[in-house]
């Protein structure tokens, strides 16, 4: 019996020694998602299922938008090449989830930054790359020209688990109007359930709005009411926890309208490092040490600027080019009367 | 003896390996994304595999002992049971631990207060008062509500139609017996959510616009927006329910007696024209003396801009329940057609001809000698079809129908974040609804299974 617990005891402390070796700590100086990243040689980008403007794959699977350009931004820096991501088309139900559970490592996918969202399930906005504010849709003909014209039984069409459902709802109640809310889990069905009928109006954010007008079987006869009855600041996302990654996507962002701030294109940018202005040269790597403190070297925001553009360009290319939002509104810079401002690369 | 001291060995391992992966797990947090993808996956699962050596090892020390002394004791035959037992609870305890420690890393909470805090998202309908203001639970409630009416609405729908179609396939006229026969095999062999695609995306989409809509009965119209049909304004409705209640009560009352009349007299009573006057008499007597009146409030067509129109009043019948309810109820048919068909065939022709030799009608032979028999085979599996209906009336989320995952799988997890609380609430719900279902229609195979003494 004693032999027994004597090989016993042996077996258990055999069993700790085997676990406690494989605890070693690895070096926290790096950030655990970007040295995954480099290592996968690809970043993992959450984008929506097809919203043309900000995420949309074109047939043969390209993806293009100015989501898909920060994600593209964010490969610029850390992998030096803007092509090497990975998109995984998200719903909006999916989409904090995928995050979180770690299938994704950015979320670019039009997501409203709100306080229950950035405290509460372990998520960070980094900034915002959109300002956006939810309106309405309506057919033309029926005469409606201001959401003031809204009548009890109204039936509203929109997205599942959106800031959108929330947004209505108080929007309905505070002017007193019975409605019935048809939510949908994909943005398609939507359109096809606005389109045949189904609703009086379709309510999502005025982006958005604009993007899925395109996608109706005769947009013309459609109408975006003026009122905007929400603030929507839509931003990439980041898994709580990883500062480093976190930082990185945020500057990479910063980056992009900064550089449109200080007039850097993806043309002129090799040339700008020669310029006299020490803020554009720190901006084009040619000045001060920028990407240490990201474990980057110093030219991961030329390669930014260089690859993806400004963000002036990437608004342009993906938003205005494509006729969904030619006016620029709030997302102008701070400079020319609009409200992009961002803290400065120094 | 060897095995036994190797068993217990084994298990010791796996105790300690659970032990410190339940209170020591955080310990593995430094370990790469490697790990976690590749690793850990495998380590969880090390105890369940110390476990079943040790199992094999004292299943044959068991084997071997009761070879030796031909007999074993109530201890020895219970003790490596509850040492799964034990195990199965451990390996609960290490993924709800696994899980809380990750959460606790990512800074997401776990507990279930938010099911108090206001929802403040609207449901398109619900068989209950609900409003934005309620709290989750109650949206929970109200999403619960509209699973069990679909569910509940198929099931009827479903078995009425199959019943019918399994005897059609039976029957000896050739053109309903191939009618059926290829209504079973479309339906049957077409994916569900298909259907649910078909009926709501290609056939109610044909459906007209209100302001174009064509009434169906005068009152009643089938549109886009849903169907709208007239409702009851009853006064005093209580009296009417309690005569309701009286005629079904003396009904069983009247159908007690006429077999004590066969039994003892040997005579035979009208038992079902008696039932169907009492029904009619005794609740129609309500509206004559009882001052129960009953008005219909007609739903009438209301401008809401110069294109869009809406029904005003009645009950409106949202497309999407008459969809999925239609698509549920097709689909799940077909397979209790067949288990119909397999019941009646699986009854001899030997029974029929004998009973008709007694001298019982055809009506008597099917509803005293085949039914009964053919109940024992029908039961089981139509109840496994009423189960698969309820599990697949989730699909509801795919059409804006507002069931419990569309509703509280969906927008509140969205609203909340709380994926894990919320997933286990639903999937919960719905082994209970499963269970009670399967109880329900156990009990009812008892009743009418044969009576052995």
């Amino acid at each position: 019996m004693f032999k027994l617990i004597k090989q016993l005891t042996s077996f258990v402390a055999m069993v700790a020694v085997l676990f406690t070796f494989t605890t070693e700590t690895m070096a926290a100086k790096k950030s655990k998602t970007l040295k995954n990243t480099q290592k996968k040689g690809f970043v993992r980008c959450g984008v929506s299922q097809g919203l043309p403007g900000f995420s949309n794959a074109d047939a043969s699977g390209n993806w293009t938008g100015v989501d898909v350009d920060v994600c593209r931004a964010v490969a610029a820096a850390v992998l030096g090449d803007a092509n090497k991501v990975k998109f995984t088309p998200l719903s909006a139900k999916e989409r904090f989830t995928a995050l979180t559970s770690g299938e994704i490592d950015i979320l670019s996918r039009n997501t409203t930054w709100t306080l229950s969202r950035d405290a509460d399930i372990g998520l960070t906005f980094v900034g915002v790359n959109f300002y956006d504010g939810q309106g309405f849709m309506v057919r033309k003909n029926s005469g409606i020209t201001s959401t003031s014209q809204f009548k009890d039984g109204i039936s509203a069409c929109t997205n599942l688990g959106t800031t959108t459902e929330l947004n209505m709802r108080d929007f309905f109640n505070s002017k007193g109007i019975s409605y019935t809310p048809v939510t949908f889990e994909k943005a398609d069905e939507v359109v096809a359930a606005y389109d045949a009928g189904r609703c009086d109006t379709y309510t999502t954010d005025k982006s958005g709005l604009a993007a899925q007008r395109i996608k109706l079987s005769s947009p013309d006869d459609h109408v975006v009411l003026p009122e905007t009855i929400s603030k929507e600041p839509l931003g990439p996302v980041v898994r709580q926890g990883d500062s480093v990654w976190e930082d990185i996507v945020r500057w990479s962002l910063n980056t992009m309208i900064e550089a449109e701030e200080y007039g850097i294109t993806s043309a002129n940018a090799d040339s700008m490092k020669t310029s006299e202005n020490p803020a554009i040269k720190r901006l084009v790597g040619a000045e001060g040490e920028m990407g240490a403190a990201f474990g980057l070297d110093n030219e991961w925001n030329l390669r930014i600027i260089k690859q993806v553009g400004n963000y002036g360009e990437s608004y342009k290319r993906n938003i205005a080019d494509t006729g969904i939002l030619p006016d620029r509104g709030p997302n102008e810079l701070w400079t020319k009367g609009g409200i992009l401002y961002v803290p400065p690369s120094r | 003896m060897k095995y036994r001291i190797l068993a217990y060995i084994f298990f010791v391992i796996g105790f300690s390996d659970l032990f410190i992966k339940i209170f020591f797990g955080n310990i593995f947090n430094e370990f790469t994304e490697d790990y976690y993808e590749i690793a850990n996956p495998i380590l969880v699962f090390t105890p369940v595999l110390f476990f079943s050596i040790g199992g094999i090892f004292l299943k044959e020390a068991r084997v071997n002992m009761s070879i030796e002394n031909f007999g074993t004791s109530r201890f020895k035959y219970y003790t490596p049971q509850l040492v799964c037992l034990l195990f199965v609870v451990l390996i609960f305890l290490f993924f709800t631990f696994n899980a809380q420690i990750n959460m606790e890393n990512r800074g997401i909470d776990f507990g279930f207060g938010f099911l108090k805090q206001e929802a403040s998202f609207d449901i398109q309908f619900s068989l209950v008062e609900y409003d934005g203001l309620d709290p989750y639970w109650w949206a929970y409630v109200a999403a619960l509500l509209n699973t069990l009416l679909v569910a509940f609405l198929g099931i009827i729908f479903c078995t009425i139609l199959g019943v019918i179609v399994g005897v059609a396939r039976l029957s000896s006229n050739f053109l309903i017996k191939n009618a059926a026969s290829w209504y079973i095999e479309f339906f049957r062999n077409i994916p569900l959510l298909l259907q649910i695609f078909f009926w709501y995306y290609a056939a109610l989409r044909a459906l007209p616009l209100p302001q174009d809509a064509n009434s169906l009965f005068g009152v009643t119209y089938l549109t886009i927006k849903g169907y709208y049909m007239p409702s009851f304004v009853w006064n005093n409705l209580n009296i009417f329910i309690y005569l309701f209640l009286a005629a079904i009560i003396s009904i069983i009352f009247v159908r007690y007696y006429a077999i004590k009349l066969r039994d003892t007299k040997g005579k035979q009573l009208p038992v079902f024209y008696i039932s169907i006057f009492l029904l009619i008499f005794l609740p129609g007597l309500s509206f004559l003396i009882g001052g129960v009146t009953l008005n219909f409030e007609i739903p009438i067509l209301k401008q809401l801009s110069a294109t869009s129109f809406i029904y005003d009043g009645g009950i409106s019948v949202p497309p999407e329940l008459i969809a999925l309810t239609l698509a549920l109820s097709l689909y799940t048919a077909t397979f209790i057609a067949e288990c119909v068909r397999a019941g009646i065939q699986g009854i001899s022709k030997g029974q029929k001809e004998a009973a008709s030799s007694l001298g019982l009608t055809p009506n008597q032979v099917l509803k005293l000698v085949i039914m009964p028999q053919a109940l024992r085979i029908i039961i089981p599996p139509t109840t496994n079809q009423y189960l698969n209906l309820t599990k697949n009336s989730s699909l509801a989320a795919a059409i804006a129908y507002p069931d419990l995952v569309l509703v509280f799988a969906g927008t509140a997890l969205m609203q909340t974040g709380r994926a894990i609380e919320i997933v286990s609430i639903t999937m919960l719900t719905y082994l209970s609804i499963s269970l009670a279902i399967a109880a329900l229609m156990n009990w009812y195979n008892k009743s009418i299974e044969i009576k052995e003494k």
